[in-house]
């Protein structure tokens, strides 16, 4: 299939549809509209159903029965309306069904800004709602990323029968770049018929039930390490990451997710240029987190430089994976304002002039 | 000799014990819903939305297959399924703390959309699970442990009427309002959820079904002091009868007389 441009939003839209997803159910937020918006546009061609909900709670609670009724079903929302949709999440979770949800970040807290930000990291990787529960969450850091992710996302969810949140800045959303679908696409993983779906019974089956509710502790406690040993197969097996300019020697790793990776990729190529020894590791899972993958790339290096568009919130899955091993510097803005390559350089030159510094004087 | 079944549990319904206080008519109301599913034939295709509240393990009392939802939410779940399975017979299960506080939103989005589903609205004037707490439908006077003086309505306002409410959305829909405190009520009621599945059956419009319900241990009285206190003391403030239907009615029409239920 030719390439074709799109804004990120739109290919994500188009992404859900390839993957044989006829059911949206959302409710509008800057900086994501154009999600729902090619939704109502695309879904009705491919004869599926587009609902535009009365609020994210709503929304979140849609996508629960939809996913119960066994088909793949998929939501956006921003940050704030995120927040709102961590009820559903939780229950469908807890119920195990598969969902794709789709998170175009912007800053906050609060009603914040609508520019892009990283600010939901914990979020998305920590739970979010209430309970013991994970979200297999990928980080694309361009359109064909999140395109190619977005489908993905959906083999993972029916397999797992797990939310799955694909967790972009609104750069993704916003930017138009080239898109590339594939004419066949084969699921990312084996997909079984949904035989626990709540789709009506004739008797030749006992009724199914989804559910979350289990009032007896050691039958809820059965459930929870069912979960866990769930999530513990995802650590396991669906770990992504991505290194660059690994092959030759460096003495500065910088560790970034998404868009703020491109950036910090940029800054490479000029930190090259001028001689000086940095390589790049992205995280595309943000959980499962490339745990010993980081610890491994930063065996060869002095010095770790975390980038994101927060206060700092990947970089505590920085330090449990470094273990206190490296040194670890941090170079964040926020409110919506976008670090340049210029100013990873500038860092990371200071840093090799710190490291020079404490090697002179050692 | 031939032996003639002149009274057997309808097979929509599970056959096990419910959890419900003697003097509750949950049962009633999921027998007389259970009853309509076999007579239409419809339960083999049929998913119910449990609600939070006294009926939260209502999947347990039917046989049919069901989906357990978050407090307030039953109309959210049951547009998705709906929406994506829509040959399926889709119906929610409420009470008035879950539908007319948390769930107000969904309840009334849900009905304007014209969701082609039913809702059974189990209306007792209280929190009944949470032990007795005030409701959007608790009396005007009436005790609840977090009115314990007697709602006061210059500041908790007057209990929300929902069919009156859901009857004035422009969309078409069946609402009506039924009891279950004598036999010749439950008859009624019955013949107004087989309206409200049919409509749904036939893909015509919304439909609910508010149903006057007792709370003998969160009122504090016996079962049969409960009965009479629905004829005595909700009946007036909920009039019973049908109060928009899809044939054209914009507004609610004046609700039928209490004695013709």
């Amino acid at each position: 299939m030719a390439k074709k441009l799109m804004k990120g939003c739109e290919a994500i839209g188009e992404a859900a549809i390839k993957a044989g997803c006829k059911l949206f159910f959302g409710y509008p937020i800057t900086p994501q509209n154009e999600i729902p918006e090619y939704m109502a546009h695309r879904l009705p061609q491919v004869g599926g159903t587009f609902v535009q909900a009365e609020s994210e709670v709503a929304a979140s609670n849609m996508i629960y029965g939809a996913a119960g009724s066994g088909e793949r079903v998929f939501t956006s929302s921003s940050s704030p309306g995120i927040s709102l949709m961590q009820e559903g999440i939780s229950y469908i979770a807890g119920s195990e069904l598969p969902v794709v949800i789709v998170n175009i970040m912007r800053a906050g807290p609060g009603l914040g800004g609508i520019l892009p930000s990283q600010s939901d990291y914990f979020q998305a990787t920590k739970g979010g709602g209430h309970g013991d529960y994970r979200l297999l969450v990928l980080a694309p850091w361009s359109v064909q990323e999140a395109a190619d992710l977005v489908q993905d996302a959906f083999d993972l969810a029916d397999y797992y029968r797990n939310p799955v949140m694909v967790l972009g800045d609104g750069l993704i959303g916003q930017m138009m770049e080239p898109v590339e679908f594939r004419a066949e696409r084969t699921p990312c993983k084996p997909l079984s018929p949904k035989a626990w779906a709540a789709t009506g019974c004739n008797g030749d089956r006992p009724t199914n039930i989804i559910n979350s509710l289990f009032l007896d502790p050691e039958v809820l406690e059965r459930h929870n390490q069912k979960l866990k040993a769930k999530y513990d197969l995802m650590v396991r097996d669906e770990v992504r990451c991505a290194a660059y300019g690994t092959d030759r020697p460096y003495e500065v790793l910088i560790v970034a997710y998404g868009t703020v990776a491109r950036v910090c990729s940029t800054a490479l190529d000029d930190l090259r240029e001028d001689g000086v020894g940095a390589a790049l590791f992205r995280p595309i899972t943000l959980f499962p987190f490339p745990y010993a993958e980081l610890r491994a790339a930063a065996e060869t290096a002095r010095a770790v430089l975390v980038v994101e568009l927060s206060t700092g919130q990947m970089i505590e899955d920085v330090r449990l994976a470094l273990e206190g091993s490296r040194p670890i510097h941090f170079l964040g803005r926020q409110g919506g304002m976008l670090i340049s390559p210029e100013a990873v350089a500038e860092r990371v030159n200071a840093i090799c002039a710190g490291l020079r510094a404490e090697v002179r004087h050692g | 000799m031939v032996e003639t079944v002149v009274f057997a549990r309808p097979q929509a319904l599970a056959p096990v014990p419910t959890h419900y206080c003697p003097g509750c008519t949950h049962g009633v109301i999921h027998r007389l819903v259970a009853e309509v599913l076999d007579e239409l034939g419809l339960a083999q295709r049929t998913v119910g939305i449990a609600p939070v509240g006294c009926s939260v393990l209502a999947y347990n009392y039917f046989s049919t297959d069901f989906h357990e939802a978050a407090h307030g939410r039953a109309p959210a779940v049951a547009t998705g399924v709906k929406r994506a399975r829509p040959d399926l017979i889709v119906f929610a299960y409420q009470g008035d703390g879950d539908l007319a506080s948390i769930g107000m939103a969904e309840i009334v989005h849900c009905a304007n959309r014209g969701e082609k589903i039913t809702v059974v609205f189990v209306n007792n004037a209280i929190y009944g699970m949470t032990g007795g707490q005030m409701a959007p439908t608790t009396l005007p006077g009436q005790v609840a442990t977090t009115c314990p003086l007697g709602r006061d309505v210059s500041l908790a306002g007057y209990p929300i009427r929902v069919a009156e409410l859901l009857a004035t959305l422009r969309t078409p829909a069946f609402v009506a309002r039924a009891a279950v405190h004598t036999p010749l009520h439950a008859v009624t009621a019955k013949e107004m959820l087989r309206r409200a599945f049919r409509y749904q059956a036939e893909g015509t419009c919304f439909s609910l079904v508010e149903v006057l319900s007792t709370c003998p241990t969160n009122w504090g009285m016996p079962p049969v002091e409960a009965t009479e206190w629905v004829e005595k003391n909700m009946v007036p403030y909920y009039p019973l009868g049908v109060f928009k239907t899809p044939e054209g009615v914009d507004r609610a029409p004046r609700p039928a007389p209490a004695e013709e239920g």
